[in-house]
């Protein structure tokens, strides 16, 4: 085993209170941050992600235990010293309004740089290849009140990457992004961790980019943490057991998660392929149960001269639609 | 560039950027042509503001109620002697006090404006929202309206000793207000919090004030509301270094928080992630501010709206935000909008001599409106 980036020994987390108990959210923890490697964090809302992320980057103190970095106490650390080992970048982007791209990249030289910020030809090189690492060249000259939240979310992370740190920690960077873009974070962050040798440690609701891109998974649960390759969690029950509520869980075949079918009227569907898929999740969106043999309704697709029909048959008494729409209004219509 | 072994300062943990690079080279080098060239208009700007800044100092030494010849003016600045005493004194003992004081005091007002407003991440932060002001007022209240009988005599002379009197007083209330504001700032967590605080105690000095005047007889009301006017001339020769000095430091330190400045454009949470002590960073930021407005408001009262303004005119015409050319310029535009005001106050040509505190606001805030709203024109 490869000598950890970051590891932490026995680290209880939470916030201390007067005169009270501490608010513990995790303890007895034991995790390792491999070089190379893009480990997702996952778990569900108020479990204490963003602690665990603020106290491994030493701006929370741990309530026991220690987080150290390259094995050293990331709490007896000097920031300068400490912003040289390890970034961060946060949900939200701060946009001060007249900076462009490149100068935004370039605060990620601060922890590199003299005591004004000037910036060496090397600090130069460097944020010139973050921007490009992150496909943002074209945003360098860009003022940042002008871009997207995606693009100054990339620049977030390219000024993260100019700061040239062993350990990237991200906070649910792609929460406010739409899929492509969070798809396209999430890509290129595995392919940083694996091209630049960062350890990065990404915090995400997004389960299905987390298990198609992360090398390892962190399943934060109330006082626990489940770790292990993404596939592993699957199948062993893990994320299973993570995310399981009364109305969502997670169906282990299709990697993804399935909202419980609610117990109304069993329909049967036949048919095959994407419009018999669609059809069922229509049924299912309404609070209809399949039934794989025979239900109240039988709906069946056709086709004829003009395209595809479908058959919906209630009491034997036949009605055709065009659409999933008219099929849902007739069910409607027969009080069903 | 491809294959760049990058090592940071930890020899172990070796970061390695590799990727497209050659490609890029144009892009590259655009880039930095772009950054260059906006580095050499932006000292253009820097150049000019200093010509004008000096074109007003020179004014403000040439125009008053007296007219004196030109050459009697400089003569009077370098030998120190001119064909009438009389001009002389003027020269040496009002005019150069009041030009160089109202420069000092747009210097460390316009400055002190752009460090609350960056440290605090709000536009609408000025000077005074830590109760500097407040302080200095109610220092200047105690002694306007609770002297006895003897003093109100004195102050309704308003003699030399009753400036010093009302000078000291401001400058004890101010100080005294920045200490409490210290000690705070170092035990308080979030910036958002010493803001509150700040502005909770300002009202808090305000409603004793309200209250010292309420009680106050009318004649002596009318000594407090002068000193609220403002003023750049009741600063003598003497006094002088004391004010150069406060600015000075205060402009030091400001300067050595430039780094840190920057880094908290981005918020507390970003600056400490890229190596900024956030303790020590907002020690010197409230420090450096105490130091630039005390000192102003002790020698000239409060005067308001060169503080907020002169920040966005800056950021509005260097179209920057980096505290490298911001710092400067705020100092220049800082310097240049108190010394039109003290100018306009004064009407060229004429006897009257309007209160200070009116003219910053009432010609400035439509020329600030413009600058904002040419700024923000065209955004979401």
């Amino acid at each position: 085993m490869s000598v950890p980036a970051l590891h932490t020994r026995d680290l209880s987390i939470g916030y201390p209170r007067r005169r009270k108990d501490d608010i513990c959210l995790a303890k007895a923890l034991n995790l390792r941050l491999e070089p190379g490697s893009l480990v997702g964090l996952l778990g569900p809302n108020g479990v204490g992600k963003s602690t665990l992320l603020r106290t491994l980057a030493a701006m929370q103190a741990p309530l026991a235990g220690q987080v150290l970095l390259d094995g050293e106490d990331a709490r007896r650390m000097r920031p300068g010293e400490l912003a040289k080992a390890l970034s961060l970048v946060l949900t939200n982007t701060p946009h001060p309004g007249l900076m462009t791209g490149f100068e935004l990249v370039a605060l990620g030289r601060l922890p590199h740089s003299d005591w004004l910020g000037r910036l060496s030809e090397s600090d130069r090189g460097a944020v010139n290849w973050a921007l490009d690492a992150v496909n943002a060249g074209e945003l360098a000259c860009q003022v940042l009140a002008e871009l997207s939240d995606g693009q100054r979310q990339k620049l977030m992370i390219a000024r993260a990457l100019a700061q040239e740190t062993a350990i990237m920690l991200l906070d649910e960077p792609t929460a406010f992004l739409d899929l492509p873009r969070r798809v396209e974070i999430m890509r290129l962050l595995k392919r940083l961790a694996h091209q630049t040798g960062r350890a990065i440690l990404v915090s995400t609701h997004d389960l299905d980019q987390a298990l198609r891109n992360c090398d390892q998974l962190w399943l934060m649960r109330e006082g626990a943490m489940l770790v292990g390759a993404p596939e592993d969690l699957a199948l062993d029950g893990g994320i299973t057991q993570t995310f399981h509520t009364d109305s969502v869980s997670f169906d282990q075949s299709s990697g993804a998660f399935a909202v419980e079918t609610p117990a109304g009227a069993a329909i049967h569907v036949k048919g095959s392929g994407t419009r018999e898929t669609w059809m069922r999740r229509a049924l299912e969106r309404n609070g209809y149960r399949h039934d794989p043999v025979a239900g109240v309704a039988d709906i069946s697709l056709r086709h004829n001269g003009q395209g595809p029909e479908w058959h919906l048959t209630i009491e034997e008494r036949l009605s055709r639609h065009r659409s999933v729409a008219g099929v849902l209004a007739a069910l409607k219509d027969a009080g069903i | 560039m491809s294959q760049l072994a990058h090592k940071t300062a930890r020899a172990s943990s070796a970061v390695v950027r590799t990727g497209p690079a050659n490609d890029s080279n144009v892009l590259t080098r655009r880039r930095l042509a772009a950054s260059v060239s906006g580095l050499d208009q932006r000292s253009m700007i820097l150049l000019l503001m200093t010509l004008v800044l000096g074109l007003l100092l020179l004014l403000s030494m040439a125009l008053g109620s007296a007219s004196i010849p030109l050459d009697q003016i400089v003569s009077a600045l370098l030998l120190g002697k001119s064909d009438s005493t009389a001009w002389t004194n003027i020269v040496l003992k009002f005019r150069l006090p009041k030009t160089l004081t109202a420069m000092l005091a747009g210097i460390a007002l316009g400055l002190s404006g752009l460090l609350m407003q960056t440290y605090f991440r709000n536009p609408l932060a000025e000077p005074f929202v830590l109760g500097v002001s407040s302080g200095a007022s109610l220092g200047v209240a105690l002694v306007v309206l609770s002297t006895g009988a003897g003093g109100a005599a004195m102050i309704a002379g308003l003699g030399f000793t009753g400036d010093l009197l009302l000078t000291t007083a401001a400058g004890l209330g101010a100080g005294l207000t920045m200490g409490l504001v210290l000690l705070v700032a170092t035990r308080v967590r979030s910036n958002l919090t010493l803001l509150i605080l700040g502005l909770m105690f300002g009202y808090l000095v305000t409603s004793m004030v309200s209250l010292l005047l309420y009680f106050a007889l009318p004649e002596r009301i009318q000594a407090y509301i002068n000193w609220t006017f403002g003023s750049f001339s009741s600063v003598t020769v003497g006094q002088l270094p004391i004010l150069a000095s406060f600015v000075c430091a205060g402009l030091l330190i400001a300067a050595t928080s430039i780094k840190a400045l920057n880094a908290l454009l981005l918020g507390e949470d970003y600056a400490q992630s890229m190596g900024t002590n956030l303790r020590r960073a907002r020690l010197r930021i409230v420090l450096s501010t105490a130091l630039l407005v005390s000192a102003v408001t002790a020698f000239c009262g409060p005067i308001a709206f060169v503080g907020i303004a002169v920040p966005h005119l800056c950021r509005g015409i260097l179209r920057a935000s980096d505290h490298r050319i911001l710092l400067p310029g705020t100092c220049l535009t800082g310097g240049i909008v108190a010394l039109c005001a003290s100018l306009i106050a004064e009407l060229p040509g004429n006897n009257l001599v309007l209160p200070l505190n009116v003219v910053t606001a009432l010609l400035g805030a439509p020329v600030v409106m413009l600058v904002v709203l040419r700024q923000f024109k065209g955004r979401q």
